[in-house]
């Protein structure tokens, strides 16, 4: 018998808005938050867009602070104040308490403008708060250090998925009894130059550059890629025994994760979706549930022509006929893929449609994609029912890893 | 000089630490007064190099207990 996990706090900050609220109501009026990269090394760049933060986290932050952190411990501090403090900044046992944040690539900005430090001004100019901004359990241990986090601070890595699985994570830690109470998210902010002619090199980026908030069109025909974005989602998750125990209002419910890898290729899809397909039939079983419970998947849906096709299909294997009943939604088409922050962001999103019992649109579906067989909210929220509902979110990232969640209604 | 040294140190460890520029007295210890860890202490140092086109070596900088202490060498070195 494991121990029940519920959702107590929520934290955000995005390309569409500087917290939890303004970026809902954004997604829900369909508001993208792409738009033209505005520096000069972008003249060159195949990809010229991005969704960059709403609120620049830097301004929201003390200003010491902020010239301590890379710009990812920037968005990840910001988004667990939010969370932290929704949840009621819960008084528990520092040894009882954990951190799981994620990010997919780590203070990689920090980095090159250490590079060109080194490189302009030698070595003895580069910052002592280098190292710590750029390990990829930096985000971790910041939030863990403003909670004060002692039983245990951890950061997953895995491309894309890795903000879902710390979600997964987090939970396995108050489930195994390691902790009461474990905030955990993901973030990125990684728009810089040389990320954007890598991703560009991999043909995996859009270059609609005339018309930046139309480029991230998930199950569109016109689909060519995905746009990057930049941000942080934090949740903080609980035993629903603590939560109860200090009457904490309870957001939303964790059902459970399944995680599998693809075993296929570094960084395409299985087209076939058995790994994914896998990993949502395993975040059923853990969470007891069947395919018929889901009302709702915040799908991965990144825009890519593979991408996209791969999932849809991997939602059916999982889901069989059920499939019909159930609204997708492509978040991305709004706020760029976050990459490690994806997974989190995109868990808050389908916790807040749970809670409001509305989906947002995919933004840019004009011309649906005949190969994807999926119900896609488009043009308008579509309305989830009432009662206990449940819905998942499904995260992968390159190296093959799929991850997907549960959540429930409260 | 030395004024001008303790002044623009001021500035210095304000802007690396968020010590109000008036805290920073000649008087104060940078560790025990100002809690100054020794990460910020190697950006104060490096900042103080730059503006004032000294060196100061790992060697000196721990004997550097006090802001007077760092505006004496400054001056002494510049």
């Amino acid at each position: 018998m494991t121990r029940e996990v519920v959702v107590t706090g929520l934290g955000m900050t995005t390309p569409v808005g500087g917290d939890v609220e303004s970026t809902w109501q954004a997604l829900l009026s369909g508001t993208s938050g792409i738009r033209t990269i505005d520096e000069p090394w972008v003249a060159e760049q195949p990809a010229k867009i991005a969704g960059i933060m709403a609120v620049d986290p830097g301004s929201v932050l003390e200003r010491v602070e902020s010239r301590r952190l890379d710009r990812s411990q920037q968005a990840a501090l910001v988004a667990a104040r939010e969370a932290w403090a929704q949840a009621g900044r819960p008084d528990v046992d520092p040894n009882r308490l954990g951190a799981v944040i994620s990010t997919g690539m780590g203070g990689l900005t920090s980095l090159m403008d250490a590079y060109d430090t080194l490189l302009d001004r030698g070595p003895s100019r580069i910052s002592p708060h280098m190292v710590t901004q750029i390990m990829p359990n930096g985000p971790a241990a910041i939030v863990g250090l403003e909670v004060g986090a002692r039983a245990g601070v951890h950061g997953q890595v895995s491309a894309c998925a890795s903000g879902a699985e710390a979600v997964s994570y987090a939970a396995r830690m108050i489930q195994t009894g390691r902790a009461d109470v474990v905030i955990c998210g993901g973030t990125e902010a990684v728009i810089h130059p040389i990320t954007m002619a890598g991703f560009a090199a991999m043909r995996a980026l859009s270059t609609r550059n005339d018309d930046p908030t139309a480029a991230s069109r998930p199950y569109d025909l016109g689909r060519d890629g995905f746009v990057m974005g930049e941000g942080s989602g934090v949740l903080v998750l609980e035993s629903a025994d603590f939560a109860a125990a200090r009457g904490a209002t309870v957001l939303g419910i964790y059902g459970g994760a399944g995680l599998t890898s693809d075993g296929h290729h570094i960084a395409q899809p299985d087209p076939e979706g058995l790994g994914a397909a896998r990993a949502i039939g395993f975040a059923l079983e853990d969470a007891g549930m069947s395919a018929s419970d889901i009302v709702h998947i915040n799908a991965h849906a990144t825009s890519t022509p593979q991408g996209d096709i791969a999932e849809s299909v991997a939602i059916r294997a999982a889901l069989g006929a059920h499939t019909d009943n159930v609204v997708v939604t492509g978040t991305k088409s709004m706020t760029g893929h976050l990459l490690g922050g994806a997974g989190a962001i995109e868990s808050v999103f389908t916790l807040l449609a749970l809670r409001d019992r509305l989906v947002p649109p995919t933004a840019n579906l004009v011309d649906k994609d005949p190969e994807i067989t999926l119900d896609v909210a488009a043009g308008a929220p579509r309305a989830l029912p009432q009662g206990d509902i449940a819905a998942l979110n499904n995260s992968f990232g390159f190296g093959g890893h799929d991850v997907a969640l549960v959540f429930r209604s409260a | 000089m030395s004024q001008e040294i303790l002044d623009g140190l001021a500035v210095i460890v304000n802007e690396v630490a968020g010590v109000p520029v008036e805290d920073v007295q000649s008087d104060k210890s940078f560790v025990d007064d100002l809690d100054i860890d020794s990460l910020s202490m190697v950006e104060v140092v490096m900042a103080a190099e730059d503006k004032w086109g000294v060196k100061i070596p790992d060697s000196e900088v721990k004997n550097l207990k006090t802001v007077g202490d760092a505006v004496a060498y400054i001056a002494a070195n510049q």
